[in-house]
């Protein structure tokens, strides 16, 4: 019996490894090619390096355009954040805690969003865009991807805001609370792990979007994390190895942050998902 | 699983109930003052995501090259041409396929994954992490890492191919039409599998042990309390899994266009791709702004019956989206 379970034990473990494997094998290729050269990733794929050349990950990280990239992918996950956040916030809020005509129309009107995908509007929103004059301009990325984090957002927040009791708003409101001032000062404050939650969502949608910045950028000044890989790996393409190491130090900033955030983000995904 | 219920306080209304119609203070029920709050998102909704549609239609009922006035209707002569054109059927074709993998493939295997990992399992939580960190990362990363896993001769993929005697694909994967979709699903079940597996890890958890030890003492083995247990009681759950992979396969656009490009020769090309050709390569806009239509009106279709249909009785409207390919 305790044999039994031993070796059971043992072939689960090894089906587990199996797949961490599949998981990590291209990932570990990607670290340990960047240091080798691209001529010895031909003659030595799997092994380690003959010798640990760091200067394929020095040399980006000594260029500006990488820092700028990330600091323009930075800027526009935070724009969108606030921005579909807010808009969210506010109209969440009254869509969770007052009854007014046509409000579930309204409510009804933002989750059809969650049938348009992002592909459909991306020409469309491009002609928009330039009639706006808001081509090569991040404001151009934020605002639609603001628009597109609405659904999402408001479903949740909304869920959220109707958890909180109408005991504590009659409390505020005994005490001269408006309504703004209590959205401001008590419910908002009171929020904070669904806000949590639905930036983490924004922010890591905002930094992988590749379509619309793509599109609308063209001049490098603006240009983000994604856009920048694609370009990279267009203009050294014979460069294998240096390859690898940019898209390496890419991915450090989502994994980091996904090590930090990562209860809201899985608690974020998975919200909507388990109410069944 | 879920922090949001986790934290939760008691709701004060029941969810899904009726609309909790509070008596608010000093009028505030009244319209003007509830506008003030509805205006920002409107207006973002409006301009952003509803008015793109309508440009959208309008555009595609034009024969347009994308500058100067829009001046030759053509009515529905794009569309026409689109149900004649070879490469937009191989793209519905393709996305079909797509699905079928999906739902067929990569999903049964996040759920195995799910179920394994559901164990009292030595270094549960590390491999959880790992498996989900690949859907953190952006698509084009992901395309890139697995362009160059999958480059002929040098890639990894190729070296491996050969040490375990699988001489006949050496040096196709993404060049061959006949190996390129299937090589791309690979990559889609490499980055998305994870995601899929901590929605069932979620469904695992909510399922009461209770049940699983009543159908345990009544004799029912572990494929038995599987099939008759776990999997209806994770209905709900598969069902949202199968939307978000059908809804991610139609709007497929990244990860292809940086690995292929649709090519060799059309093989691997998505609506997305087509449209984008069409629209910002070959300037055919108005032709590009009916493939933008017909690509939603399959996803409004599809969701709507799926929402009407299968979805029913599972939930109350919210499903988070986020993209699960």
């Amino acid at each position: 019996m305790k044999a039994r379970r031993a070796a059971r034990g043992l072939s689960l473990h090894a089906v587990v490894w199996l797949i961490g494997a599949f998981v990590a094998a291209p990932l570990g290729y990607a670290v340990i090619s960047g240091f080798k050269s691209t001529g010895e990733l031909t003659t030595n794929p799997f092994g380690l390096p003959g010798r640990w050349e760091a200067g394929n990950y020095t040399g980006i990280l000594g260029d500006g355009m990488f820092w700028r990239q990330i600091a323009n992918s930075a800027g526009i996950a935070i724009g969108t954040t606030c921005c579909t956040v807010a808009a969210s916030a506010m109209a969440a809020f009254v869509l969770a805690r007052y009854a007014f005509r046509g409000r579930e129309l309204f409510y009804a009107l933002f989750t059809v969003g969650l049938m348009f995908p992002f592909a459909v509007a991306v020409l469309p929103l491009f002609l928009l865009l330039r009639t706006f004059g808001l081509l090569d301009n991040p404001l151009g990325v934020i605002l639609p991807q603001a628009a597109f984090g609405l659904p999402t957002t408001i479903i949740i927040l909304r869920g959220f805001f109707r958890t909180i009791p109408a005991e504590v708003e009659e409390a505020a409101v005994m005490d001269g609370c408006g309504k703004f001032r209590f959205f401001w000062r008590i419910l908002l404050p009171m929020a904070r792990p669904a806000l949590g939650t639905v930036s983490v969502l924004a922010i890591v949608a905002s930094w992988n979007n590749f379509f619309l910045p793509l599109l609308v950028f063209d001049s490098p000044t603006w240009q983000t994390v994604p856009v920048g890989v694609q370009q990279f790996q267009g203009q050294y393409s014979t460069d294998y190895a240096l390859v690898l190491a940019y898209i390496v130090l890419a991915m450090v900033p989502a994994l980091a942050f996904y090590a930090v955030a990562e209860r809201q983000l899985i608690g974020g995904l998975t919200a909507g998902a388990t109410k069944g | 699983m879920s922090t949001l219920t986790e934290s939760r306080p008691r709701p004060a209304v029941p969810a899904g109930g009726p609309a909790p119609a509070r008596q608010g203070p000093r009028g505030l029920r009244s319209w003007a003052s509830v506008a003030w709050f509805l205006v920002p998102a409107l207006v973002l909704f409006l301009v952003f995501v509803l008015a793109p549609i309508g440009v959208a239609v309008y555009t595609g009922l034009f024969k347009w090259g994308g500058a100067g006035p829009m001046d030759e209707f053509v009515g529905l002569e794009n569309y026409t041409r689109l149900f004649h054109d070879r490469v937009f059927l191989g793209d519905l074709e393709r996305g079909l396929y797509l699905i079928v993998l999906s739902v067929t493939v990569q999903l049964p295997f996040a759920l195995f994954t799910a179920v394994l990992l559901n164990q009292r399992l030595r270094g549960r939580a590390f491999y959880r992490m790992l498996f989900f960190a690949p859907y953190v990362l952006s698509e084009v990363v992901t395309a890139v890492l697995f362009t160059m896993v999958f480059l002929p001769g040098t890639g990894m993929a190729d070296h491996l191919a050969g040490a375990l005697g699988l001489e006949g694909l050496r040096g196709k994967w993404l060049a061959d039409p006949s190996t390129v979709v299937p090589t791309l699903f690979v990559v889609m079940t490499w980055k998305y599998f994870g995601f899929h597996m901590m929605l069932f890890l979620a469904g695992l958890q909510s399922i009461p042990d209770e049940v699983l030890e009543a159908a345990s003492i009544d004799g029912a083995g572990v494929w038995q309390r599987f099939r008759h247990v776990t999997l209806p009681l994770l209905g709900p759950t598969i069902r949202i899994s199968v939307f978000l992979s059908v809804i991610g396969a139609i709007q497929l656009f990244d990860l292809v266009w940086v690995m292929t490009a649709g090519g060799p020769n059309h093989s691997s090309e998505t609506m997305a791709i087509s449209m984008f050709q069409f629209g910002f390569k070959r300037y055919q806009v108005g032709y590009a702004g009916a493939i933008s239509v017909v690509l939603f009106m399959i996803s409004v279709v599809f969701s709507l019956f799926y929402q009407r249909y299968v979805l029913r009785r599972d939930l109350s409207g919210a499903i988070t989206p986020g993209g699960g390919r």
